[in-house]
């Protein structure tokens, strides 16, 4: 049964594959060639007497990987090249397919999980801290901490307060748009609701869809839910409700839900049953003026069009937070609790959130933005740097509904509640009520 | 067996004047045994173990971390919350008979309607025969991504050949709409369970003595009449063959819904919920094993009558 699954629910390996599928088109055969030649001759070309003598003393720290297509697999080994050239540790990768590596994470970190592994900020890594499959790692975060914002090292503790997560890159969610689109019609960038509202209306009349919205694989809407939560309870108010601390069916989340409504005749047409890939389509055919999603939307546009996509930070709806939050999902690392080369892993661990790591894995694959704040953002694209701006301007990073709350919870509760919104929109209280019903039993289990 | 066995014994160049079957040779009494556990062991460790297992854990809350000790027995909770607050329960129940039934009363009697057409030797009939199986040959995985490149609301084939203007300038969404999309997935899965019914019940009809429908013709019988009190009877055997997989594809239906949209919005069945509650991180295994028993259940009606139709055969 589980052999036919599509890719994942989670936007971010969603717009991975998609993306490095293409780029392996693009490269071909050339670019695993020259990986497999650099790795080769790397190990040759170093001097020998040193490295001999350092591999004699340290040791070896395995790696569970799941960077299983070629880009970010590519980058990793440039990575780990480094950080055997710096330290003498041998790093033992272990690649499993994406997918896989995600749907069996609990039997992984129960059985023979490797010292470190790659994974996901948010309660999605703070659920396993809790279940004690972690081990903490605050000695490394001693040299960490001056490195990062106040938000990345928030996003990478545990509940308990200690750290268990290396961030390592990141990207936004944001309203994106075509420049020329905007200039042509003469539309400006909204700061608030009713400016956005505005601006629907006249898209509308000017015979765009206002916003793409596509929400057929059940993750997209989570996006719009997040953005509004965040803009009309706040931060901490959206967290809490993502970790079960408060309720669903209180007059806050059903004011999220009210101010959603107003949205729903700017969206594009049959949204249920479109991916975001087609929704990308209508943003770039120019049938769509704006599209809520995350930096990834711009693997489906290219040359002139993609320098001609940019996004604006979601309108702001209560003053009193203003635009101060919005979604970039981190991606990074975890030690299990099982390492058996602490030392080796911790310095594994400290070499990978510095900025030479982020350097060497952003050099390769360039799609997201360093966690690192003293990382070279000399060879940003445009996006990428009005992204890490972006990011960096904010006072508070959600890392998006799948990976702020229980997965269970997000995937079988969250996805058809949402859905069910968006096919009645007008039972808010029946809705919220059955989510708080379900919250109870999953979170009180 | 018994029969078989001593036949064997006999058979086998065993130097011993034939009495008894129940008088066996050392190596006879083994293969016996190898016989009769090995099949015993598989049936027990892969169909009778993980059954028990999953109703016993369909008591508990475990969720997969910390070995089944951590599990706490919860008595019927699971049942109750799944009937009471989960919504996707009931719509699933009702997809799974809405599938049984547009099988049995659509999808089948047109797979007996092609395979009596084409047993008439018409021209062409191999022709025929080969396009209509062609969707057999497609798993539903395949199958799940033609739904969409023919029913995508913008992309699809189907939107576009209707036009926009005959739409009103509006999308038909057909994998979106939750009142539509069942029946746009049944669509092309009746597509390919008509050529599968189609191949079972020509094979039948070949087998079928010709000179039974000769009696039935020069006894004055017209068409429809003869199929129905001299053909259909006839084949009765392959009836239940056909009944049996008919029932077994509509509650094993998983891969086409899951590929379209995962099994959500109008298209949730009882296994894509098995499967929700169960794969993935942070799994409801005690919970996703409460509705694989309600499957197992309703999985049973089927086969309990199936059996007692054939034992009942059997005795007359």
């Amino acid at each position: 049964m589980a052999d036919a699954r599509p890719p994942s629910s989670d936007p971010a390996e969603a717009g991975r594959s998609l993306l490095t599928r293409r780029r392996l088109l693009v490269t071909g055969a050339a670019g695993a060639a020259a990986a497999y030649g650099a790795t080769a001759s790397g190990a040759a070309g170093r001097g020998l007497s040193s490295s001999l003598l350092r591999a004699l003393t340290a040791g070896t720290v395995t790696f569970g990987s799941n960077a299983s297509d070629p880009v970010p697999k590519k980058a990793y080994a440039n990575v780990f090249k480094a950080f055997t050239k710096k330290t003498g540790i041998k790093v033992a990768v272990n690649t499993v397919d994406h997918n896989t590596f995600q749907e069996q994470i609990n039997s992984y970190l129960q059985g023979r999980p490797q010292d470190v592994f790659t994974w996901f900020a948010g309660y999605r890594m703070q659920f396993f801290a809790q279940k004690g499959l972690l081990t903490p790692i605050d000695d490394v975060w001693a040299t960490l901490k001056p490195q990062f914002s106040p938000a990345f090292q928030n996003a990478s503790k545990g509940l308990d307060g200690h750290f268990y997560f290396v961030p390592i890159y990141n990207y936004p969610w944001a309203v994106f748009y075509r420049r020329s689109v905007f200039q042509e019609k003469g539309y400006t960038v909204p700061k608030t609701w009713d400016q956005f509202i505005a601006l629907c209306k006249k898209m509308k009349a000017d015979g765009l869809t206002p916003i793409a919205f596509t929400d057929k694989d059940g993750w997209p809407a989570m996006g719009t839910f997040d953005i509004l939560n965040m803009r009309i309870n706040g931060y901490q108010f959206h967290i809490d409700l993502m970790g079960g601390r408060k309720s669903w069916d209180s007059p806050q989340v059903k004011a999220v839900f009210d101010q959603w409504r107003e949205l729903l005749p700017y969206y594009s047409d049959g949204a249920l049953g479109l991916t975001w890939q087609e929704g990308a389509q209508q943003l770039l055919n120019k049938q769509a003026g704006m599209y809520l999603l995350g930096s990834f939307v711009g693997q489906q546009f290219q040359g002139a069009d993609l320098a001609d996509l940019d996004f604006f930070n979601y309108p702001s709806i209560n003053p009193k937070w203003g635009q101060d939050s919005i979604d970039a999902p981190i991606d990074g690392f975890l030690m299990s609790r099982k390492a058996k080369n602490v030392k080796e892993a911790k310095a594994l661990l400290r070499f990978l959130g510095s900025a030479q790591a982020e350097n060497i894995y952003l050099k390769s694959d360039p799609n997201d933005v360093a966690a690192n704040k003293r990382a070279d953002t000399s060879g940003y694209n445009a996006l990428q740097k009005k992204a890490a701006k972006l990011i960096g301007s904010v006072k508070h990073i959600a890392q998006y509904l799948d990976r702020d709350t229980r997965p269970d919870f997000a995937s079988t509760v969250m996805i058809p509640a949402l859905q069910q919104f968006l096919n009645h929109p007008d039972d808010v209280n029946g809705l919220v009520k059955n989510i708080q019903r379900q919250k109870k039993a999953i979170f009180g289990a | 067996m018994a029969i078989d066995v001593a036949a064997r014994a006999g058979a086998g160049g065993v130097r011993r004047p034939r009495r008894r079957a129940v008088r066996l040779s050392a190596g006879d009494r083994v293969a016996i045994a190898v016989m009769v556990v090995v099949p015993l062991l598989v049936v027990g460790g892969l169909i009778w173990f993980p059954t028990v297992a999953s109703i016993l854990l369909s008591f508990t809350n475990w969720d997969g971390i910390g070995g089944v000790t951590t599990a706490h027995w919860i008595g019927a909770e699971n049942y109750r919350q799944i009937a009471t607050i989960y919504p996707p329960f009931w719509p699933a129940v009702k997809h799974n008979l809405i599938w049984l039934g547009f099988l049995t009363f659509v999808a089948t009697p047109f797979g007996l309607f092609l395979a009596y057409q084409l047993d008439k030797r018409i021209r062409g009939t191999r022709l025929y025969q080969s396009i209509f199986f062609l969707p057999v040959v497609l798993s539903f995985a395949i199958i799940g991504f033609i739904v969409q490149l023919v029913y995508s609301p913008t992309q699809g084939l189907v939107n576009n050949i209707i036009g926009d203007p005959a739409r009103g300038g509006h999308v038909i969404d057909w994998l979106g709409d939750p009142s539509l999309n069942l029946w746009a997935v049944l669509v092309l899965v009746g597509w390919r369970h008509a050529g599968y019914i189609m191949v079972l019940y020509l094979a039948g009809l070949k087998a079928l003595d010709p000179s039974l429908r000769e009696a039935a013709a020069i006894d004055g019988a017209g068409e429809w009449h003869a199929f129905r009190t001299v053909v259909f009877p006839a084949l009765r055997p392959i009836n239940i063959v056909i009944v049996v997989v008919t029932v077994i594809e509509a509650l094993r239906a998983f891969d086409i819904v899951y590929i379209v949209n995962r099994g959500r919005n109008g298209l949730e069945l009882l296994s894509v919920l098995v499967t929700d509650n169960i794969i993935g991180e942070a799994s409801r295994i005690g919970y996703g094993s409460a509705i694989a028993v309600i499957l197992i259940v309703i999985s049973i009606v089927p086969i309990v009558v199936f059996v007692w139709n054939s034992f009942q055969e059997r005795q007359t």
